[in-house]
């Protein structure tokens, strides 16, 4: 199987200092990769380079990202612009701050397809409400002219994962899809986004600080600790038989749930 | 004294113009008992902060009595604030926005001494202790809160809170904008202080098993209601509410 997005020994810096050093792996399709860390440890940094969307002062210093082999860090804008949506997805941990504020859900989707696609907007939006109507959204047309205000944070979440998948990229980047929301809701984005794999059979990076959100998702698992990759390996070695320190020190900080045949 | 906090059938109404009042809570009743942890939980939306609010006397209730240590606080509220303020003290979720930016964290800390009668130095002798208390160093009192990390300004927040030796400690999803590992060494931290001081602790988290490990008893609030409380073990293990029941089958 060939990998469909690969970093081979990326360096990123800000302002000349290098704050990722050296990072390697490769995306296959359909698997599911999870950035684990603390805050500032570069999760971030590292999937937004992938789409050029470092701000000003981030550049990528060393080595080659690649997608379906082409080397993203040599394309222009005009053709990453191809890439960025049609092909590799992103999602946000703020979805209502990711959205436009002034324009409603249906609006937003046209605008999206039109932008990569030939397609007018009847079938557009009758594709779009067949996609909500799969992910069991209760009510496609209400949701379709809503303004994101007026929804949760978490169906807004739903709304932002659902226009992104419209345009079925092959990756799908999700930037803390899950931090901001209640448990409940984290859980229904969690199997929303295993139900999207299932549909478009897309990868999914999925960057998160929650490691029972990554090994509820994840086939594998990079843990960064600023800017080293620590550990990289399948999910079930690494949550449950981490062999570095600092992992272990990470997965000892997470308090679980006792539930009753853990207490006796 | 044995009721820290007894809450009595308490409601509060949120009035909005030109948009329907906001029931935020529903005639609700709790006790906290002298040296206890509780533990409230529910979703975004349930009412918890506003119960954090309410003992804490930052906004009133519309309907029902508040006693802290057997005073009605609506009462003493006119009369002395002071006097409830060093009987409860609140630590908030976003340990930075917490901190006013212009003033040093020593500043902040020091304002509740310097407004009971000590002196700029016996308060900063006094803010050096704390801060070694809370497991900084005396430096970090010239520090302001844009300079020093989430864990360390909500350490510093801790002191602040501390300053005044309350009874209670009202901690308001005080570590749900932390690091995992942030999010452990302040729990550490608030366990040790329950146990060197006479401390008792409202413990807000949506992370249930967090409460697990933390709390005696907890409380689980949905839409403005209690609809259990008990022992966190009995109300994970089985819950009664639909409510709390399908708060514990959504933990991954």
């Amino acid at each position: 199987m060939d990998s469909l997005l690969t970093y081979e020994n990326v360096e990123i810096s800000f302002e000349k200092c290098p704050v990722i050093h050296n990072i390697s792996f490769s995306l296959h399709e359909g698997e599911i990769l999870a950035l684990v860390g603390e805050s500032g440890s570069g999760k971030s940094t590292l999937i937004r380079s992938a789409l050029g969307l470092l701000n000003d002062n981030g550049k990528v210093t060393g080595g080659k990202i690649s997608y379906k082999g082409t080397n993203l860090l040599s394309l222009r804008e005009r053709e990453m612009r191809q890439i960025r949506g049609a092909e590799i997805g992103m999602i946000f941990q703020d979805a209502k701050g990711s959205l436009c504020p002034i324009r409603t859900i249906g609006d937003q989707i046209l605008e999206s397809i039109a932008a990569h696609k030939n397609i007018n907007k009847a079938d557009a939006k009758s594709k779009a409400l067949e996609l909500f109507e799969k992910l069991n959204f209760k009510n496609p047309e209400k949701l379709w002219n809503s303004y994101p205000f007026e929804l949760s944070g978490g169906m807004n979440q739903r709304a932002a994962i659902a226009i992104t998948m419209l345009l079925n990229p092959s990756i799908l980047l999700a930037d803390e899809p899950t931090s901001a929301l209640d448990v409940a809701v984290q859980k229904q984005v969690v199997e929303e986004i295993l139900a999207l794999r299932e549909l478009f059979g897309s990868a999914i990076i999925i960057v998160t600080h929650d490691i029972s959100v990554a090994s509820a998702m994840a086939d594998t698992v990079i843990v960064l600790k600023d800017g080293h990759m620590m550990e990289y390996g399948p999910a079930k070695e690494i949550l449950h038989n981490p062999t570095n320190d600092y992992t272990k020190m990470l997965l000892s900080a997470v308090p679980r749930l006792k539930r009753r045949q853990e207490i006796v | 004294m044995d009721e820290m906090i007894t809450v009595n059938n308490v409601s509060k109404n949120f009035i909005s113009r030109g948009n329907s009042d906001t029931l935020a809570l529903k005639g609700v009743s709790f006790s906290l008992e002298h040296g206890e942890t509780l533990g409230i939980v529910g979703e975004s939306g349930s009412g918890k902060s506003t119960v954090a609010k309410l003992i804490t006397g930052l906004i009133s209730p519309t309907k029902g009595e508040i006693r802290i240590c057997d005073n009605d606080i609506q009462r003493q509220k006119g009369e002395n604030p002071l006097e409830l303020y060093s009987k409860i003290q609140m630590v908030f979720q976003n340990p930075v926005e917490s901190f006013n930016p212009r003033k040093t964290l020593g500043y902040s800390i020091g304002e509740s001494l310097r407004n009971r009668g000590f002196s700029a130095s016996a308060a900063s002798t006094m803010v050096a202790e704390l801060l070694e208390k809370v497991g900084l160093t005396a430096e970090f009192a010239t520090k302001y809160p844009h300079q020093v990390s989430g864990g360390q300004c909500q350490r510093a927040a801790i002191a602040r809170a501390l300053a005044v030796e309350p009874n209670i400690l009202v901690c308001d999803e005080a570590t749900s904008a932390l690091d995992v590992t942030v999010q452990k060494q302040i729990m550490e931290l608030l366990d040790e202080l329950r146990k060197t001081r006479d401390l008792s602790i409202i413990f807000i988290c949506h992370n249930l098993a967090l409460v697990q490990s933390f709390c005696d008893r907890v409380i689980v609030l949905y839409d403005g209601v209690i609809v259990e409380q008990g022992r966190p073990n009995d109300i994970i293990n089985n819950p009664q509410a639909e409510y709390t029941k399908s708060l514990v089958d959504s933990i991954l």
